[in-house]
């Protein structure tokens, strides 16, 4: 049973989180067990049930609407904007005439951005489900971009689906490879996943501007001084099932990031595979103890959090950008906010896209092209604003674990918990 | 023996869901030692650390020489005259003994300039009242367990203390170094201290204490004079009904050799050669204990025999079949090993998983658990409702976490999982540790089962007892090699002499 099947019993997780606390190890073989990050940060997630994540977006909102307040502008009238500019107003049935055909354009490119951002959110949760923190979630959607670039701006003969196809298998392999290898390194020399990622993240980028950009093998051959890859080929299009594909509609892809919980969450729970990951993930000892190969997994959950990133990077590429320059690959972001949805999705199968629309409508709620914004604010000011406030959300949803510590330490500190203070134990070897 | 020092009076401490100490009464007079027995989880450790000050009482009263008094902190308490020797020694390895001692009150020039001499002198003063020998020059990461154990003792005298509170002092130490420490308890009684003991031990309550305090479950049950007290009588207050503390089993038929070490040597992470050459043999339907004291190379023996740590030389046969050196955990696992690991919260269970996949942590890649990579989770939780059942694991059903069990039944997971693999070699260490009496025995039981159900059985324990009632042969490992072999009617004593390599009496002279 999966810890999401018990997602909402909060008051029974509560009841056991507290038998934990009284087992807690010391007392119950004398010895200094100390729990994996991954067992610690579920214990904490038990603690704090859905609430939590809801209660940290709600307080991080109102953080928002306090800066806008404080610029001189009419906070209420702010978020309005930024509501209508995410285009969830096309699911209100009064909404008619203009403004609806406003708002599904709009919700077509809030979805085009949850889309890419459940893939990165998968990349980071998988990974962590393994006890790692995959940081490298950017430099696996460079590498699935640029693959998916390279792929589609190629072989311009091939069969329309095949050519999809391909492109989306060798880039998800890219990103599989990519991550692939701060697992080996961790696996093998015993690096740390933060650093290598972090490390992979700069070579994928500049790996990448170099191939795009001046002189690079995929730079485009008709403009040589714009930095830019040449465009996939037209039938390598992702189909558009909702809008106008000149307009840039909803592509399928969306059901590519549909399909990733589901994929996700059996391979978690319903595999050999996943039962390794996890039991890795939360005590690496008692895996090995258990007879699984714990290096194989670090590998391999790597690799397939590198996966859902290479994914991300190639919808983005042959459903709507169709091109990779050199500015796409710095001003990309994708991988980091994936942490933020993986966080406030507390890595969960279902978490994760429902954190994913949030960060999507954010980030096009905020966004400059967005006309309501403009309407609110000088636009040379509504830039940095939307900036402010999304900073600002990704702020309170990082440190909502801090509240959660907060919150437990604060109960700890009333109760006086038996483990904390009790280095003596009733034990005895 | 006079008037009470120290007064407990209905002392009361809630933890959710748990009531941890319930109007509890003890009072302990001057010059006694005032027994406190009871199971894990009993209460003794939080009635203590009430009184030392760690934790507030949800009410009830603290009584000093007749005066009412309340400990804010440990700090208070010290200053009060009690000191408290912890299981876990908190010495500063790197320092002098007489340097640990004096840490926090240090005898000064001027209040500037620390006065050494005055420090060394002080305490050969009070090691030589108290007979307590220790060099006060030497560095605590030189000396012995049992004589860090008396410098912990020293430290809380020098500190003033008249009530001495010892937290199961004897965990630590081989059977002679705990006549010794009796003795030390016994010539501190004479100069008037009063000594609060802590212990689950039966025998060695009887042997020292003047009167006993029982607690079970938060309640206190009685206080007792040691005179009139037996075990049995003991036993039976701690655990609310008769136990069996004696194991009740058929003499040993022990068929072919299932496990045959031959010359095997291991290092440890450090490379330290801690298995020299090791070679014994484990038959069918027999329980091979092997005795020692902790850190002995006893834990990279198991580790060596399971696949969790390569060994350097020598040969493993399991069922005559040879294992190599680079031999994976899920080779010898295949291979019929089972083993119940000595630290079964960091290593026997992910305390985040259910029982059942818990119970699947081995098998969990073969059918019927899962067929080509594709996992049957209810197939899981079948197995483990039925192993539930047939263990009798209390506390939860096969979706439970595991870390939401008592770690008696965590252990009976372990077992569980363990012996339902149908293991030709069953390597049980530790297999009690930190478990109450009714466990204890349950856990007692099921390897003699296990022993005729026809396995080997190789038992590791730090507990002579346990070592003593179970097995049918016996080897004493020192510094990494067997130093004898005894039938299971040798005696604690001897036993003890051979744990330390017979040069004992040398190391406690220093």
């Amino acid at each position: 049973m999966s810890d999401e099947e018990r997602f909402g019993e909060e008051e029974r997780i509560e009841a056991e989180e507290e038998v934990l606390e009284q087992e807690t190890p010391a007392q119950v073989t004398g010895g200094d067990y100390a729990p994996s990050v991954a067992a610690r940060v579920s214990a904490f997630q038990r603690a704090g049930g859905v609430v939590m994540p809801i209660v940290t977006t709600i307080f991080a909102l109102l953080m928002g609407m306090l800066v806008v307040a404080a610029t001189g502008h009419n906070p209420f009238t702010a978020f309005k904007g930024i509501f209508d500019g995410t285009g969830l107003n096309w699911l209100f049935p009064w909404v008619q005439g203009q403004a609806r055909t406003d708002a599904a354009f709009n919700l077509q490119q809030t979805l085009i951005v949850t889309s890419t951002l459940i893939l990165a959110g998968f990349a980071v949760s998988f990974a962590f489900k393994c006890g790692m923190f995959n940081i490298g979630g950017n430099g696996q959607y460079i590498m699935g971009a640029l693959v998916a670039t390279w792929v589609g701006t190629s072989w311009v003969n091939m069969a329309g689906s095949l050519h999809i196809f391909l492109a989306i298998t060798l880039a998800t392999l890219a990103g599989a490879v990519w991550a692939g290898i701060a697992g080996f390194l961790k696996a093998t020399v015993g690096a740390h996943e933060v650093i290598s990622t972090i490390m992979l993240n700069f070579i994928a980028s500049y790996l990448a501007q170099g191939l795009v950009g001046r002189g690079g093998q995929l730079q485009n051959t008709t403009d040589t001084s714009n930095p830019v890859s040449a465009d996939i080929a037209d039938k390598a299009h992702l189909p558009v099932f909702w809008g106008d594909p000149i307009l840039q509609g909803l592509h399928v892809g969306f059901f590519i990031a549909l399909g990733a919980p589901v994929v996700f969450w059996l391979l978690l729970y319903r595999t050999t595979l996943g039962f390794e990951v996890r039991a890795t993930g939360f005590n690496p000892e008692a895996a090995r103890y258990g007879g699984v190969n714990v290096r194989k997994s670090y590998v391999l959950a790597m690799a397939i959090s590198g996966a859902f990133a290479g994914i991300a990077g190639a919808i983005d590429i042959l459903g709507w950008q169709f091109r990779l320059g050199v500015l796409d690959i710095q001003i990309a972001n994708i991988g980091f906010i994936g942490i933020a949805v993986a966080l406030l999705g507390r890595n969960s199968a279902i978490g994760v896209p429902l954190a994913a629309l949030f960060f999507g409508a954010l980030v096009q709620g905020t966004s400059t092209r967005n006309p309501a914004i403009q309407d609110v604010f000088d636009p040379r000011l509504a830039g940095n604003l939307s900036t402010i406030i999304q900073g600002l959300v990704l702020l309170f949803v990082g440190a909502d674990l801090l509240f959660l510590w907060l919150w437990n330490l604060r109960k700890k500190a009333r109760r006086t918990a038996p483990a904390a203070a009790a280095p003596s134990g009733g034990a005895g070897p | 023996m006079g008037e009470a020092v120290l007064e407990l009076r209905g002392i009361t401490k809630q933890f959710p869901g748990v009531l941890a100490n319930d109007h509890v009464d003890v009072d302990v007079l001057r010059g006694e030692v005032h027994a406190l027995l009871g199971e894990n989880g009993a209460g003794k450790s939080t009635l203590m650390n009430i009184l030392y000050g760690l934790y507030h009482p949800d009410s009830g009263e603290i009584y000093l020489n007749g005066k009412k008094t309340s400990f804010g902190s440990a700090k208070d308490a010290i200053s009060s005259g009690i000191g408290m020797v912890h299981q876990h020694f908190m010495l500063i390895p790197v320092m002098t003994v007489a340097e640990n001692i004096v840490l926090a009150e240090e005898p000064t020039h001027g209040r500037v300039m620390l006065d050494f001499g005055e420090a060394r002198h002080r305490v050969r003063e009070l090691s030589e009242r108290f007979n307590l020998a220790v060099d006060p020059d030497a560095r605590i990461q030189d000396i012995t367990v049992a004589q860090q154990q008396r410098v912990e003792i020293l430290k809380a005298l020098y500190r003033g203390a008249e009530i001495l509170v010892l937290d199961e002092p004897t965990a630590v130490l081989t059977p002679q170094e705990a006549g010794e420490l009796f003795s030390i308890i016994a010539g501190l009684k004479a100069e008037g201290k009063s000594i609060i003991f802590i212990s689950h031990k039966l025998h060695e309550v009887l042997e020292v204490a003047d009167r006993i305090t029982v607690l079970r479950r938060g309640k206190k049950i009685d206080t007792v004079s040691a005179a009139g007290a037996t075990e049995e009588s003991l036993a039976r207050m701690m655990v609310g009904r008769e136990v069996l503390l004696r194991v009740d089993k058929p003499p040993a038929a022990p068929g072919e050799t299932l496990l045959e070490v031959e010359g095997l040597q291991v290092f440890d992470d450090r490379g330290l050669e801690k298995v020299q050459g090791i070679s014994f043999q484990v038959r069918a339907g027999e329980i091979v204990g092997i005795a020692g004291v902790d850190g002995n190379g006893q834990t990279e023996l198991i580790d060596a025999l399971t696949g969790l740590r390569r060994f350097a030389a020598g040969t493993v046969k399991v069922a005559g079949r040879e294992h190599g050196e680079r031999s994976s955990p899920r080779d010898m696992l295949d291979a019929g090993v089972g083993h119940i690991p000595e630290d079964r919260q960091r290593r026997g269970l992910v305390l985040e998983f259910s029982i059942a996949e818990n119970i699947a942590l081995h098998d969990y890649c073969f059918e019927p658990d899962s067929r080509l990579g594709w996992l049957y989770p209810g197939r899981l939780v079948a197995r483990a409702a039925g192993l539930i059942g047939d263990f009798d694991v209390r506390g939860g059903g096969p979706q439970t976490r595991a870390g939401a069990l008592s770690g008696g039944n965590q252990q009976k997971v372990v077992v569980a999982r363990e012996v339902a693999r149908n293991p030709k070699v069953l390597i049980a260490a530790q297999p009690t540790r930190g478990l109450d009496v009714g466990a204890i025995e349950y856990v007692h039981r099921r390897l003699v089962a296990e022993r005729d159900a026809g396995r080997a059985v190789l038992l590791v324990s730090l507990e002579l007892d346990e070592i003593l009632s179970l097995s049918d042969r016996i080897l004493v490992v020192f510094e990494g090699k067997i130093v004898g072999e005894y039938g299971p009617e040798v005696s604690e004593e001897e036993l003890g002499i051979a744990m330390t390599g017979g040069r004992r009496q040398a190391a406690s002279a220093a």
